[in-house]
């Protein structure tokens, strides 16, 4: 019982007083989030504002300055040492990171392995799947973006759109507990947008834990259950989409909102 | 502004014309006289040099074909390319080596491996052959153990390393300079976003480097490498400076005994070529293999090209007749 109790009030992903500089710029500045199991958070705001270096700290992309992340009550990157936190060797962060799932802005699609390799290869290389097992969970994962015909092709062969959703499936192949999207939408032309979202929708709708940054508001207003928006490095106000998108709270918050809507 | 727009040249030259019979007109492609006359003076002088090398005596050819083909120089090649083959295996396992040390995190082991390039960058050839065969000069017996402390086994340097070791070593300590550089910039020319996808999706690291980075790096290596083989193959010729049997030095030695110069030169000089020619049509296969997923069709093979152009030959010249007639 306590233990349920525990868990269903852990956030499975618990960011807390992130800080991040690259040389003198400080780009995170005592950063504060909490995502829960099952619920989908889009992180809105100008470029510049800290999203993207956020969302790559959260699978140790990026060194964090102070701070720290946790996924389901596990530091992530990092462990614990009296008082201090030291930074993981590198083969803990990779194993690590086979529980959150990346998808990049640029699709970042192996060019030279088939639609098909892309996608198992991590479960082969990253979880020692066998390779039928995970051909065959790949094929699901394919047909479910609505790809299953193109398993042979060369993401070359693929329009912006189709890359992403491949992306999306080689990401989901390691049966992550957390999927982060940077941008996932902005290298595509605007009518393959769509295509991509509706992917993304539907993940919501089946529960996946994700954490959305993007420009697409209308996306956040009809899939996000909490709207995140980020200025100079600090969340600046969070909540309902409802709240955020149509009754915010603060100056910036609204000088942004009237620039994009 | 509306003041050109107005008055356009395009308008002023078409003015007074029947828009609909000008859109009618069929275009014809630009002359270029000049490049035809440029082509034909080129081949003149390619068919006198062809003629001279058909009826000038000094070129010998009945010795050149009686040596072509002797056992000794048939036995020279093989020397050849075995060391081009031990060069290239040494060079360029000994480069990866250099070019990983170079890429790694540890400062130490990137200075030491810049060193490397730069002094065997440095170094001619010739001096380190040279300075190679005289290695039991300097070190009489080789020993291997602790560093500073006992030592297990020892050899004597000249038994071990005798004129072809020290050649092998020569070489492909030199090939290793280059081959480190040309993979280290294959690697660095493979777009930042791969690594990172990879590192994203947890994949073990020499598994990044061996499945992700280097099949893609190989793009940029292969062309490069290419070269650096087909110059250690020539670069072998040197070598003859230790009195290795080699192409070359098999050559001198049968011309500084028969005085015929110039036909034993030619021997060397299209066995060179013809080898070369072997290595350049692999070079062309290895890249393409390498090339799968590089664009949306693999380009053809020389051997699909000519056929799909014969193929096209009997289509191709009625049209040509029908359409390009001008009177």
């Amino acid at each position: 019982m306590t233990t349920l109790t525990k868990s269903e009030a852990a956030p499975m992903v618990q960011v807390r007083g992130l800080h991040k500089s690259f040389g003198p710029l400080e780009v995170l500045r005592g950063v504060d989030l909490d995502v829960p199991a099952g619920s989908v958070t889009v992180v809105l705001g100008p470029s510049g504002s800290g999203k993207s270096t956020l969302l790559r700290s959260i699978n140790h992309l990026e060194k964090l300055d102070r701070g720290y992340v946790a996924i389901d009550g596990e530091l992530i990157g990092y462990r614990r040492s009296g008082d201090r936190l030291y930074e993981l060797k590198e083969r803990e962060v990779l194993r690590q990171r086979t529980g959150i799932g990346f998808v990049f802005q640029n699709f970042n699609l192996f060019p030279h392995l088939t639609v098909l390799e892309n996608v198992v290869e991590a479960p082969i290389a990253a979880l020692g799947r066998p390779r039928a097992e995970a051909k065959a969970a790949a094929l699901v994962l394919l047909e479910r973006v609505g790809l299953a015909d193109k398993a042979t092709a060369y993401p070359r062969q693929l329009s912006g759109g189709q890359q992403q959703r491949v992306a999306i499936a080689r990401a989901l192949a390691l049966e992550p507990k957390v999927l982060l999207f940077d941008e996932p939408t902005s290298a595509l032309d605007p009518e393959l947008v769509g295509e991509v979202l509706d992917v993304i929708k539907d993940l919501a709708l089946t529960g996946t834990t994700m954490i959305v940054v993007t420009h697409e508001i209308g996306f956040a207003r009809e899939v996000a259950d909490t709207v995140v928006f980020m200025d100079g490095g600090v969340v600046v106000e969070q909540g309902p989409p409802a709240e955020v998108l149509d009754r915010p709270q603060h100056d910036r918050t609204r000088a942004f909102l009237a620039k994009v809507l | 502004m509306t003041v050109s727009i107005e008055t356009p040249p395009a308008s002023r030259r078409t003015a007074g014309l029947d828009p609909e019979e000008l859109a009618g007109l069929r275009t014809v492609p630009a002359r270029h006289p000049w490049r035809w006359a440029a082509g034909l003076a080129a081949l003149v002088v390619l068919v006198q040099f062809a003629h001279g090398l058909a009826t000038n005596p000094g070129w010998d050819w009945p010795t050149f074909q009686r040596y072509f083909t002797a056992d000794t120089i048939l036995q020279a090649i093989g020397r050849t390319l075995e060391l081009t083959a031990y060069g290239t295996v040494l060079g360029f396992a000994l480069g990866a080596v250099v070019a990983a040390m170079r890429l790694s995190r540890s400062v130490i082991l990137q200075t030491i491996a810049w060193a490397y390039v730069w002094v065997f960058r440095s170094i001619p050839l010739i001096v380190q052959l040279v300075f190679w065969f005289n290695l039991s000069y300097l070190y009489k017996r080789f020993g291997f153990g602790i560093p500073f402390g006992p030592t297990f086994g020892e050899f004597e340097t000249l038994g071990v390393l005798g004129a072809l070791g020290a050649a092998v070593i020569g070489l492909g300590l030199h090939q290793a300079a280059f081959a480190a550089e040309i993979i280290r910039g294959g690697i660095i020319a493979v777009e930042g976003g791969q690594r990172e996808a990879a590192a994203a999706l947890g994949i073990p690291r020499l598994r990044q480097a061996w499945r992700i980075v280097l099949p893609q790096a190989m793009r940029g290596i292969l062309p490069s490498a290419a070269n650096e083989v087909i110059s250690l193959l020539k670069g072998t010729s040197v070598v003859y400076v230790m009195a290795i049997g080699e192409l070359f030095y098999q050559a001198q030695v049968i011309y500084g005994r028969t005085g015929r110069v110039v036909p034993l030169l030619m021997v060397a000089t299209v066995w060179y070529v013809v080898l070369t020619t072997v290595l350049s049509i692999g070079q062309y296969y290895v890249e393409r293999y390498f090339a799968r997923g590089a664009s949306r069709t693999p380009p053809p093979t020389p051997l699909q090209r000519l056929r799909a152009f014969v193929r096209s030959l009997p289509t191709r010249t009625p049209t040509t007749r029908t359409t390009g007639g001008r009177p």
